[in-house]
């Protein structure tokens, strides 16, 4: 079917896909329930309500093909057997059928494209944005850093490793839950700028239809508006090492009353977080510490320190644990270039570091007695 | 007829290391590939039973990666093509009524080659930094972090390659110029045309594999950046190196399938293959589209808006011709007067499956929807419908079909049905429910899941399970037909045409040393 100009704008397409996936939303509306886990979860934009709409499009079209092909197969498969005396006929070509059977599903083709692309040109236009927050995919965390507000922190998955390996009972978000989820405001455009610390990522959350790559040296963009208030949850989309399927995403979406409370809770505890360098730390206060921050390396190096023969090293007894420690301040700031050992100056704070080496050169029988000021890691940088 | 000149060959393990007979050769691809099949299908079956439940229960997630990394490399380069390449040797000189392939001593080193590159690439697993765990399709910069395992990898692609590349010039030189006197192009038997398209294909991909793994070893180890952004490098590029090669790679592995279903049908429905032309068209119009659509596997990448459309479009498109062959294929079996011998089941089975498979490929090319479906299990889904109700079933089919000819017995055919069936329910309790996983939000390339993907994971592993045990029949049948059994006639089945049904079965050492006239 054609269209003139004057009826072919956005709204119009809009309104069309709009009619249709209603259309489809009722026929199938058990299709469409996200409990049974048979579809995309509810969508909470329009943007993700427009996707819905296209995935529904085409999955009917092809439904529609498929019911017209089986058919005929099936019909032929029970009437045009041997075994019920039926005999062959001889043709074999018809130039007619060829023509139709391409020119069809050309067409059907080119009304599938049409929508699809205004959804795209959508998609794509980042523009006007209100908030913009800067996402970079660690191995194997994400960091988020609100580029006006002068927030930023880490999000890890807080599904404790119990769980995980079956020593106790699985709780309700068992692996999509965080630390510090990602805060944004509702009916407000938020624009995501993407990159990665180390190997290829990706930010995926279903429900707001946004997918993107996070790909180290590059920035890639998305947005996203939500009208909803929720918490909606995602997972890292590329694969990226040992625990990509454990860095997920959880995205907050509240009123821009609340985003703004949050985003001077954060700042305060930023704030509090870096004073804690200043002030002289006992051993057994940076024991506490560096056991918590070393979650982060037990992913490779072992929850006892023994890593993974051949591919993590041991930190139980290793040289660098047990010797000097400039040596070992060394290797966990500036990492170990071509391999998965991070440069983990940019990551963690001074505390944090402090901490952690602490922990490392005490833990696993290590016993070296050492203790490391967060100070002293400040005169380092 | 034969001289005792002809018949000397030697006998035992000396046969099969110095072979340059195109049926001897034949063989050897097909036990490789049912022996890698194996292979392959054991590491799914790892996969699969840590996925039965949330939770860690089985492997660990760095050993997780390796067998999803392994499975891949070992069923697509392993199973498939040198199943394809087995045909290809068996029966592209019996369809031209040629003696042999054009190039006999090339044809045993392309062979000879896979076992070694096979012992390469498996033996990753055993040494102490493991297997490559970045995915068979080895993206930087993950790929640049693995250890000594991705160096064998890349080594053992190289000699996969070459392979390819070495039976595919030596199946263009047959098909040209070796055909018997009479047959032009046009009457050369569709999978004839499907293998000659195909080595076209190789020709063109495998050397761009070869330069993508070739950058990635140099990145790796010999101070180069071409993947490496710090070095100035793009990381995105070997994605498209890597899909540029993996877009026609994936007709490859099915392309064949196409030649082999569009002999099996018109057989068992006794009517000839409907619109012959349009096929071969539409062959040849899916290979050179193969060749334009490959960033649709990099839809989420940040391509520029222009790129990301014309990929949609490109590839929305593949799905006519692709239409036209199903088409072509029903047109075929309708009004026919059909039996449902095994082979015809696989064959049936393999146009509805594979037609699914395409379905959800065509949901895939539509760019802003397939930001949903990315690196999700409904891309599994998908492939596994193509590459296993499409590919391997399509393998299975010829063998049953052309196994008579090649051992001169019967097989049996109850534990060909029984086989036939527990495939289809296996194969679609293990595969279908992934389209829903990926729906609901699970991606791939994980070893362990939130609450909500538990129940579909279940069946899917159980179906799984069913799959892959079923396989154990085919063995049988195939070890029961080497063996004995009813004996076969030269024309096995009533429907069959072709040269290969003229010459007695089993088929003679040598066949064809004259050629025969074809009008």
């Amino acid at each position: 079917m054609s269209r003139s100009s004057k009826c072919s704008g956005p709204a119009q397409r809009i309104g069309l896909i709009s009619v249709i996936s209603s259309i489809a939303l009722s026929l199938f509306s058990n299709l469409a329930v996200a409990e049974y886990g048979l579809n995309f979860p509810k969508p909470v934009t329009a943007i993700a309500q427009e996707v819905y709409g296209l995935h529904m499009l085409i999955m009917m079209v092809c439904v529609g093909i498929g019911i017209v092909v089986f058919g005929a197969m099936f019909w032929s498969i029970v009437m045009h057997r041997k075994s019920r005396g039926y005999k062959a006929a001889t043709f074999h070509e018809s130039t007619t059928m060829e023509i139709i059977w391409t020119a069809i599903p050309f067409l059907i083709l080119v009304g599938m494209a049409i929508p699809s692309t205004a959804t795209l040109i959508r998609m794509y236009d980042n523009s006007a944005s209100d908030v913009t927050i800067k996402i970079t995919g660690y191995q194997w965390k994400w960091k988020y850093e609100y580029m006006d507000q002068d927030v930023s922190f880490f999000s890890s998955l807080s599904t404790p490793r119990d769980q995980i390996d079956n020593k106790s009972a699985k709780g309700k978000d068992y692996l999509l839950e965080v630390d510090n989820p990602i805060v944004i405001p509702t009916g407000k455009k938020v624009r995501f700028l993407l990159t990665a610390n180390d190997v290829i990522h990706a930010w995926w959350v279903p429900q707001l239809a946004v997918k993107k790559d996070a790909i180290p040296g590059f920035i890639n963009e998305a947005w996203t508006r939500v009208d909803e208030p929720g918490t909606y949850r995602g997972q890292c989309a590329e694969l990226c090492g040992k625990d990509h399927g454990f860095m997920p995403i959880v995205v907050q979406a509240v009123s821009e009353d609340e985003f703004k409370k949050w985003v001077s809770v954060k700042k305060s505890e930023m704030v509090a977080s870096a004073a804690d360098v200043g002030k002289v730390w006992s051993k057994a206060e940076l024991m506490a510490r560096g056991e918590k921050v070393y979650q982060t390396c037990a992913a490779c190096h072992g929850a006892t320190g023994t890593g993974i023969p051949g591919v993590f090293p041991a930190l139980k007894g290793s040289k660098i644990a047990t010797g000097p420690l400039a040596a070992h301040l060394a290797i966990v700031m500036k990492g170990k270039p071509g391999t998965a050992m991070q440069a983990y100056a940019g990551q963690l704070n001074d505390a944090d570091i402090a901490a952690v080496v602490t922990f490392e050169r005490n833990a696993f029988g290590n016993n070296t007695g050492d203790v490391v000021q967060p100070s002293a890691v400040k005169a380092l940088r | 007829m034969a001289t005792a000149h002809h018949d000397e060959h030697p006998a035992g393990l000396m046969r099969w290391l110095t072979s340059t007979n195109h049926k001897d050769i034949g063989t050897l691809y097909l036990v490789f590939a049912l022996i890698m099949l194996f292979v392959g299908g054991a590491m799914a079956l790892v996969i699969r039973a840590e996925l039965f439940q949330p939770g860690l229960q089985i492997v660990q997630p760095h050993f997780f990666n390796q067998m999803t990394t392994m499975h891949a490399l070992v069923m697509i380069f392993g199973a498939v093509m040198p199943a394809f390449t087995g045909f290809a040797n068996w029966q592209i000189p019996l369809m031209i009524g040629a003696p042999d392939m054009a190039l006999p001593r090339l044809n045993n080193w392309s062979f000879w080659l896979l076992p070694f590159a096979f012992t390469l690439l498996l033996s990753t697993l055993f040494i102490p930094s493991g297997g490559p765990a970045g995915g068979w399709t080895l993206y930087p910069p993950l790929s640049a972090q693995g250890g000594m395992g991705t160096d064998f990898t890349i080594l053992a692609i190289h000699m996969m390659g070459i392979s390819s590349v070495l039976g595919a010039i030596n199946v263009i030189a047959t098909i040209l110029n070796m055909r018997a006197p009479g047959m032009t192009l046009l009457k050369m038997p569709l999978f004839v045309w499907t293998w000659l398209i195909t080595a076209f294909l190789l020709l063109a991909a495998m050397p761009v594999l070869a330069g993508a793994v070739t950058m990635l070893l140099t990145d790796r180890h010999f101070g180069t950046h071409f993947f490496d952004a710090a070095g100035g490098g793009d990381p995105v590029m070997f994605q498209h190196v890597f899909w540029f090669f993996g877009h026609p790679e994936v007709y490859i592995l099915i392309l064949p399938a196409f030649g082999i279903t569009s002999q099996i049908i018109p057989t068992f429905a006794r009517k000839p293959l409907f619109g012959y032309e349009s096929m071969v068209y539409a062959t040849a119009s899916i290979a050179f589209l193969s060749f334009i659509v490959w960033a649709h596997h990099m839809f989420t990448v940040g391509m520029p808006l222009a790129g990301e459309m014309f990929f949609m479009y490109s590839t929305m498109m593949i799905a006519v011709p692709t239409g036209v062959k199903v088409f072509n294929w029903v047109a075929t079996m309708w009004k026919g007067s059909m039996t449902f011998e095994t082979p015809m089941l696989f064959s049936i089975a393999f146009v509805m499956l594979f037609t699914i498979g395409g379905f959800s490929g065509l949901m895939l090319a539509i760019a802003p929807a397939d930001f949903q479906y990315q690196d999700t299990y409904f891309v599994v889904a998908h492939f596994h419908y193509v590459l296993v109700s499409g590919a391997v079933f399509s393998i299975i089919a010829g063998a049953y079909y052309w196994l008579p000819k090649w051992t001169g017995h019967m097989y049996n055919e109850t534990l060909g049905k029984w086989h036939f069936w527990l495939s289809v329910i296996g194969f679609n309790l293990a595969f279908f429910p992934q389209h829903f996983l990926g729906l609901a939000g699970m991606p791939r390339r994980i070893p362990d899941y939130a609450l909500q993907f538990t129940e579909f994971n279940q069946w899917s592993t159980v179906g799984a399970f069913l799959f892959g045990f079923s396989q154990l029949l085919f063995v049988a049948v195939v070890v029961q037909a080497v063996r004995g059994g009813k004996k076969a006639d030269a024309k096995v089945w009533e429907g069959a045409e072709g040269l290969e049904w003229t010459v007695p079965s089993p088929a003679p050492y040598h066949t064809f040393a004259t050629p025969p006239r074809i009008k």
